[in-house]
């Protein structure tokens, strides 16, 4: 148990900390590196709580896939964080007041969690039929039966913002050669080439 | 405490030593993956290959590694200090972090988790961060493409990769991989996975950087690429980590396909060879594969290597994920 406690502090001080270090590092691309770190700090946790299927797919989607694209651009554009820092003093008081509300919400949450009597019948039980099942097993048996609709839906909704995507930043230039493939192959040398005898000092 | 050594000290101690033994044969494999890649490689261009130091230059793997570490690490005065130095091991440390679910026999595994597949896929996936921190972090043009150039080919190939992987899932029902190697595989089945196999075979080498999808290096075009201001240890390590990943696509490729420890064309009369024999003549063999297709093929050009990737692989393999679920479906024989 101790070790476990252990991990989980371990795992959760790296998260704040480096969670801490992406909003307040000087570079771009270290901050970006700090939410990697954040991102993997997660799924350990995750996989403390014994949701290892989740705590990888975190890992696969986020660090493997996201968070590439995301340092792409923060290494491909040129923005002077520091011009950007200047004018942040005035948004502070917006900020602490946002934080705030979130934070009197978490408490109220927890307090009736604490305090109301009928609060533990509302929690969300575990499925007893799955109780035996690993977790992916179990995840996928409810994802692909009660909540196909829903799981179908979100697979559309993601394919029409991919679609979107593509379309609105996509454009048609002229003079682009592209290379095509079945063309090329079906080139044949008595197409294309000529073979002509040339009798010296003539020419063509 | 004495109750926690009791139980924490002796798992410690025998994982701590497992962990040695395998990152020691890991290197090993590697210095000798490198004087092999040379000998076949010269075998095949009709050359000697490394003979001067010690019989049949056994022992050039080692006079390299000591070379590299008396050499003198040069760090560029424009380059991202920690972020420079972080790249190698970050790749280095992934490429041997991975080994920690591949079964070498028979419950020779150090972490038999449940989900062992996803593992090598998220460890693999993060792999492409060691070559754009290197990329970025050198501040120089070359290495900047050269970084990326392989972000692009990585996550391209490594979509094809999940889906392959998806195909195999559905064929063994369950994502530990000792289950994957034990599950039932009776001849129709390894037809219908055989495409999938060659399909993976290409998909490592673009997802380990090795010719003919070597861009990222392209020494002939950006001169090393993402590795050009490295030097010295900095460098081993990244060449450690190449051919560690090398190594490692090679067993998740016997794992899933070949049968893992078991003899194999599944000739059981062959199973008093120990299974970790088994294991490392088919992981060869793969491997052996990689140095052909570097002796023998040209490298691509960039625009090619995306069009196969993501025009033919990918309509390609989500197709025969489709085919092998209805197949599965239709004679009834889903496995779980």
């Amino acid at each position: 148990m101790i070790v476990q406690a252990l991990a989980f502090y371990l795992f959760a001080g790296i998260l704040t900390l480096s969670a801490l270090m992406v909003i307040s590092a000087r570079n771009p691309v270290h901050s970006v590196l700090f939410l990697i770190l954040a991102f993997f700090n997660a799924a350990g946790l995750f996989v403390l709580l014994g949701a290892e299927f989740v705590g990888l797919i975190l890992v696969i989607v986020y660090v493997g896939a996201v968070a590439v694209l995301f340092l792409f651009v923060v290494m491909m554009l040129d923005i002077s964080f520091s011009d950007l820092r200047k004018g942040a003093m005035q948004y502070v008081p917006i900020g602490l007041g946002i934080g705030g509300i979130l934070l009197g919400e978490l408490m109220i949450i927890y307090g009736g969690w604490k305090f109301a009597p009928n609060m533990s019948e509302n929690l969300a039980a575990p499925l007893l039929r799955f109780e035996s099942s690993s977790n992916t097993q179990s995840l996928g048996m409810i994802l692909y039966t009660d909540y196909v609709l829903a799981f179908q839906l979100a697979g559309l909704v993601l394919f029409v913002a991919m679609v979107g995507a593509i379309v609105l930043t996509h454009r048609t230039r002229a003079g682009v050669r592209r290379q095509s493939v079945a063309e090329q192959q079906k080139r044949r040398p008595e197409d294309v080439l000529e073979i002509r005898k040339i009798t010296s000092r003539t020419g063509v | 405490m004495a109750e926690l050594w009791q139980t924490y000290g002796i798992w410690t101690a025998t994982t701590l030593a497992y962990t040695l033994l395998v990152v020691v044969g890991l290197l090993l494999a590697v210095a000798y993956l490198t004087y092999a890649e040379r000998k076949v490689m010269g075998a095949m261009q009709r050359r000697q290959g490394p003979m001067t130091v010690g019989p049949f230059g056994l022992l050039q793997p080692i006079a390299d590694g000591l070379k590299l570490f008396s050499k003198e690490t040069i760090i560029p005065s424009g380059a991202n200090r920690p972020v420079f130095l972080a790249a190698p091991m970050v790749l280095f440390s992934l490429a041997l972090v991975a080994w920690v679910v591949i079964p070498f026999d028979k419950d020779w595994v150090l972490a038999n988790i449940n989900v062992g597949i996803l593992y090598l896929f998220a460890i693999s996936s993060m792999g492409v961060y060691g070559v754009i921190m290197a990329g970025w972090a050198s501040n120089s043009r070359y290495a900047f493409l050269g970084a990326l150039r392989s972000a692009s080919q990585m996550v391209s190939y490594e979509v094809s990769m999940g889906l392959i992987i998806v195909c195999v899932i559905l064929c063994s029902g369950s994502l530990n991989l000792q289950e994957i190697v034990l599950a039932p595989r009776p001849l129709w089945m390894q037809i219908l996975l055989f495409p999938m196999f060659i399909v993976f075979l290409i998909s490592i080498l673009a997802e380990t950087n090795r010719a003919p999808f070597d861009l990222p290096e392209g020494e002939s075009e950006i001169t090393g690429g993402f590795m050009v201001e490295y030097s010295a240890m900095a460098f081993a390590l990244f060449f450690l980590g190449e051919y560690a990943n090398m190594i490692l696509m090679s067993a998740i490729a016997t794992t899933l396909f070949l049968g893992g420890w078991l003899p194999p064309f599944g000739l059981s009369f062959l199973a008093f060879v120990p299974g970790i024999i088994w294991f490392a003549l088919k992981v060869c063999s793969v491997l052996f594969f990689f140095i052909w297709a570097r002796a023998t093929l040209p490298r691509f050009r960039y625009d090619q290597l995306m069009r196969l990737g993501w025009k033919i692989f990918l309509p390609l393999t989500l197709f025969w994920v489709i085919l092998t679920a209805g197949v599965l479906i239709v004679f009834d024989a889903l496995p779980g």
